[in-house]
């Protein structure tokens, strides 16, 4: 039977050390809404969300109070709009109105996200594809819960550098379209490479083609739960380090699947994956840099900094895996600049820089997130920081990302300000040597090969 | 049998005990075990009740609860055993 020092353990973890489930996602399948006529469409897509998603708040709410573990988000992620309005949208603005739609779904079921307005263009892209990115812009800028997601390269087909070149565009045009905010829409938008089918977290997440027509996924987090795990373990060697992130990381997940089937039973909707993810919070001791500097470093950033994230990484897929049946997603330590205090402390302190951040991503879930860059930086040098990290995930088989923020009107030395879990962020220095030549050709990065790795 | 798990923090005063009790025992919850400690002043106790009879919806009786431990000055927590079961054990 349950003992009254593994109750307290588990209290203290949800009270003081922040341990709460990040997100339930309900994936929503709208290939069964496609339509020709654009109306038609809408109706059925709104309507689809707004009856599987009719109780998903409610459910959550009475998994939180029954089991006393904080849910913090309860989301929806749907089949990428590029394919649903594919037949229906003549025109940018015609997607436009697909957002519109989702946003009022949002709204109707009360989730603060919607994941999904997204493009599948790692080889090439439809003409409705690039329709749908063209009117990224302007569908950030008239909704407020729609996220939106760009997948242009993979291991298996190389990278799109058309639809890159297209990408720096667009990420520009966002940060134009909203200005009034520090370019916020720009933190709704994911440029990826080898973009996961199941992400339960946004601003990444879509429901991929090869799930089911309703799926449950779920994201756990606890970033505060490890740091204070290793307080204990401070001067011990390797060994103790690691099998106290990985007995941590079973505990957190644990939670995880429990939610996961819970809220997978109550609504009568098959449970897809656990993604074991170390997610920060803006809030002091919920931050993934703070878990780097409990192993070791001064700041993070300092020499050392990978392997101590690759290290981490490592520990919490393997202390994961085993606590949930299906584990998917992004599956990793996030590293989000503006969402973790510990990650803007080091670049305000000067340790920590893009390149560095770059590096980590090598090792690490996802790629360069919530970074705010001046809002001058060209299209063109948005374009070529975004086939670098593509490359990384490319040649490396693993998830990359980019979330960038051009904060039009800032530069170096001032703050974005984004508010709520979006966090806040000093604007970070940019290489201002040109790549204009490079990203102005055409075609694709051909795969690479899958042998001699060196 | 469903179990879940009473937990009751704050500072010890006079019939703590007895209000957490009159409440499970008019709500139809039994007790299956009490452990309880007092550590500088300071009141820890955990019950594994019984809520299988229960009349009200679970979720009423967790907040009923609360309520009940921010009238008597101390915190109180219910929530299902599975939580600690599937973190504590394989």
């Amino acid at each position: 039977m349950i003992n009254m020092y593994e109750v307290s353990e588990t209290n203290k973890m949800i009270e003081q050390e922040n341990l709460d489930v990040r997100t339930i996602t309900l994936g929503i399948s709208l290939l069964d809404c496609i339509d020709s006529d654009l109306k038609e469409l809408n109706r059925k897509i709104y309507n689809k969300i707004t009856t599987l998603a009719k109780n998903l708040v409610s459910t959550g709410q009475d998994i939180e109070t029954e089991f006393g573990i904080p849910i913090v988000n309860k989301r929806i992620s749907i089949t990428p709009v590029a394919i649903v309005g594919a037949a229906a949208c003549r025109t940018p603005e015609d997607f436009v109105e697909i957002a519109k739609t989702l946003d009022a779904a949002a709204l109707e079921v009360g989730v603060n996200f919607i994941g999904g307005y997204s493009a599948l263009v790692s080889k090439a892209m439809t003409p409705a594809d690039e329709m749908l990115i063209r009117s990224i812009p302007q569908a950030l800028a008239v909704t407020e819960r729609v996220c939106s997601s760009i997948n242009v390269g993979s291991t298996r087909t190389g990278i799109n550098m058309d639809a890159v070149r297209l990408s720096g565009e667009i990420v520009k045009a966002t940060a134009e379209a909203t200005k009034e905010r520090d370019s916020l829409g720009c933190a709704k938008l994911v440029v990826f490479c080898n973009a996961p089918d199941d992400n339960p977290f946004m601003a990444g997440a879509f429901l991929g083609v090869t799930e089911a027509d309703a799926v449950i996924n779920v994201g756990v987090s606890g970033p505060g739960v490890v740091k204070k795990a290793l307080e204990k373990v401070r001067g011990k060697g390797f060994e103790e380090l690691c099998e106290t992130i990985k007995k941590t990381a079973f505990k957190v997940t644990r939670v995880g699947q429990l939610v996961a089937g819970e809220a997978s039973r109550r609504m009568g909707i098959p449970f897809g994956i656990v993604d074991l993810s170390l997610a920060p919070t803006p809030d002091v001791g919920d931050s993934v840099a703070e878990i780097l500097e409990e192993i070791g470093l001064e700041r993070v950033g300092a020499p050392g900094t990978t392997a101590a994230l690759a290290l981490l990484n490592d520990q919490v897929k393997k202390g994961g895996v085993m606590a949930s049946s299906y584990v998917g997603g992004l599956s990793g330590a996030f590293i989000p600049v503006s969402e973790d205090q510990g990650m803007i402390d080091a670049v305000l302190a000067g340790s920590l820089t893009l390149e560095k951040l770059e590096a980590m991503t090598c090792v690490c879930s996802v790629g360069l997130d919530m970074i705010a860059i001046p809002g001058k930086t060209s299209a063109s040098t948005i374009s070529g920081i975004i086939a670098d990290e593509m490359a990384i995930g490319m040649v490396n088989q693993k998830t990359t990302a980019v979330r960038l923020i051009p904060v039009i009107g800032k530069d170096v030395g001032d703050t974005a300000e984004f508010g709520g879990l979006l966090g806040y962020a000093p604007i970070m220095p940019v290489n201002e040597f040109g790549c204009e030549t490079f990203v102005n050709r055409k075609g694709r990065i051909p795969a690479p090969i899958h042998s001699f790795k060196n | 049998m469903k179990k879940c798990i009473v937990t009751v923090l704050g500072k010890d005063k006079v019939g703590i005990i007895a209000k957490v009790c009159t409440y499970l025992a008019e709500n139809g919850i039994n007790i299956l075990d009490i452990s309880q400690t007092i550590v500088q002043g300071y009141f820890n106790m955990m019950m594994i009740v019984d809520v299988t009879d229960i009349k009200k919806d679970f979720v009423v009786i967790c907040e009923e609860m609360k309520a009940l431990g921010e009238e008597v000055g101390v915190n109180i927590r219910c929530q299902r055993e599975d939580i600690f079961e599937k973190m504590h054990r394989l």
